[in-house]
């Protein structure tokens, strides 16, 4: 309000000195009123014609470019952000190949293992068996082999036991009897072997 | 004669005389700058809004940004209502501020230094808002003069405050620019005056006051085609949004 009335006051105040100095310096130009109307009728063209070329042609360009500028630069971001999470999506379907593709080298080991384990084993198994056959074949083989040499031992040794009588005494012996005492004596033998 | 520091201010015709009738509408200096402010902006804004690239370049940078400097001021003070007399705001706000600026080079005439000019742009804008008050709010604009919340007593003398502010606008509006720009010169005249009356030896203090001035004085331009539009602006704010 003060402001007004100091401006007011100015007003006046360029009024007066106009007329004072009105006859020495020939006072404000801005206060002669020669060219008002040509200035008015000039400002008028002018700034009408300045208004409505900015309004009808600079301006709605202006604006378009702002506009379109905001919007490309929204449209980019919304790309990134898509082609961004496009590649989040690929970077976890690339995680997710490299996991399976784990946990199947993995089982491709372990049933590897295990098939092999199970050969193995089987082998073992069919070698265990064929050793154990041979070892009782080998084994029967020798009970028999000592069952008959022992039958074979005492055969001879009667035979040469009464080979011997023969030929000490110059008279034939029963041969079972001979048998007998030999078998007698390999049997003692045999106890005392077994002691 | 040209030492007078309000020579510079002097209007003469430039041409032939033209009469409309009986008045005198002959192109005058004043009117040469009128039409060489506007040219300016024409040209400088039509180069900056011709290119469309995404990345701007200077002249398109510097129309942008007077846009958006231009549409922000106005969404500040007077709100979203305001749009449609953005174009109106911009050219009245760049005609004043190439009047200002084109009024610093030297032997250029300032077109708004001169009271019938800005009066009348004040006028216009005063009689506009007027307009679009009555528009708007019907009767119901005249409570802009009865502020709420004022004692009864004195609300007739507020009132009459009130109608005195409100038709002394367009006075203000259009002293202030018009006695702003010509202060300015007329001081830089005087100081450019005593640089050469005081000679090469005395001179050089007014030398730099005159350099200082200059500053100044661009300061001044550009802040008073500023305090101009926004004041447009908060009248049309008045006009658009009543808050009494």
């Amino acid at each position: 309000m003060l402001k007004k009335i100091v401006i007011l006051l100015f007003v006046t105040c360029f009024a007066c000195f106009n007329t004072v100095f009105a006859a020495e310096s020939g006072g404000m130009p801005q206060l002669n009123p020669e060219f008002w109307i040509s200035q008015i009728f000039w400002l008028i063209i002018t700034f009408g014609i300045l208004f409505i070329v900015l309004t009808k042609v600079i301006l709605p360009k202006i604006s378009d470019n702002l506009e379109t500028r905001k919007s490309q630069i929204l449209e980019n971001i919304e790309t990134a952000d898509k082609q961004k999470e496009e590649s989040q999506k690929k970077i976890d379907e690339y995680e997710k190949i490299i996991l399976d593709s784990k946990l199947k080298a993995k089982s491709y080991f372990n049933e590897a293992r295990e098939k092999i384990l199970d050969d193995i084993n089987k082998k073992r198994a069919a070698l265990e068996k064929d050793l154990d056959e041979e070892i009782s074949e080998v084994e029967k083989e020798l009970s028999d082999l000592k069952q008959k040499s022992g039958e074979k031992i005492n055969k001879i040794a009667a035979e040469t036991s009464a080979e011997l009588i023969k030929e000490l005494i110059g008279e034939e012996v029963n041969s079972s009897s001979i048998a007998a005492i030999v078998g007698d004596e390999s049997k003692i033998n045999r106890e005392r072997k077994d002691v | 004669m040209a030492s007078n520091p309000m020579y510079q201010f002097n209007v003469y015709r430039i041409g032939p005389e033209i009469k409309l009738g009986s008045v005198d509408i002959s192109f005058t200096n004043a009117s040469l700058f009128m039409v060489i402010s506007s040219l300016a902006i024409l040209i400088i804004f039509n180069l900056g809004a011709k290119k469309k690239t995404l990345i701007p370049d200077k002249l398109q940078l510097l129309s942008e940004l007077s846009y958006s400097f231009v549409a922000k001021m106005i969404s500040d003070t007077a709100g979203s209502k305001a749009k449609p007399y953005f174009s109106f705001i911009f050219s009245l706000f760049m005609f004043v501020l190439f009047c200002n600026m084109f009024g610093m080079i030297p032997y250029a005439f300032t077109v708004t230094s001169h009271i019938i000019v800005t009066f009348v742009l004040a006028a216009f804008i005063f009689i506009g808002v007027t307009i679009i008050g009555f528009m708007k709010h019907g009767l119901g604009y005249l409570k802009l003069f009865v502020p709420s919340g004022v004692p009864m007593v004195l609300l007739p003398l507020i009132v009459v405050i009130e109608i005195i502010s409100y038709l002394s606008r367009p006075i203000s509006l259009s002293v202030r620019l018009f006695a702003n720009m010509m202060a300015g010169h007329t001081m830089m005249k005087v100081f450019g005056g005593f640089v050469i009356s005081l000679g090469i030896v005395g001179g050089w203090l007014p030398l730099s006051f005159s350099v200082a001035l200059t500053g100044l004085e661009i300061l001044v331009a550009f802040l008073q085609a500023y305090v101009f539009a926004i004041l447009t602006c908060i009248y049309l704010n008045d006009a658009l949004n009543l808050h009494h």
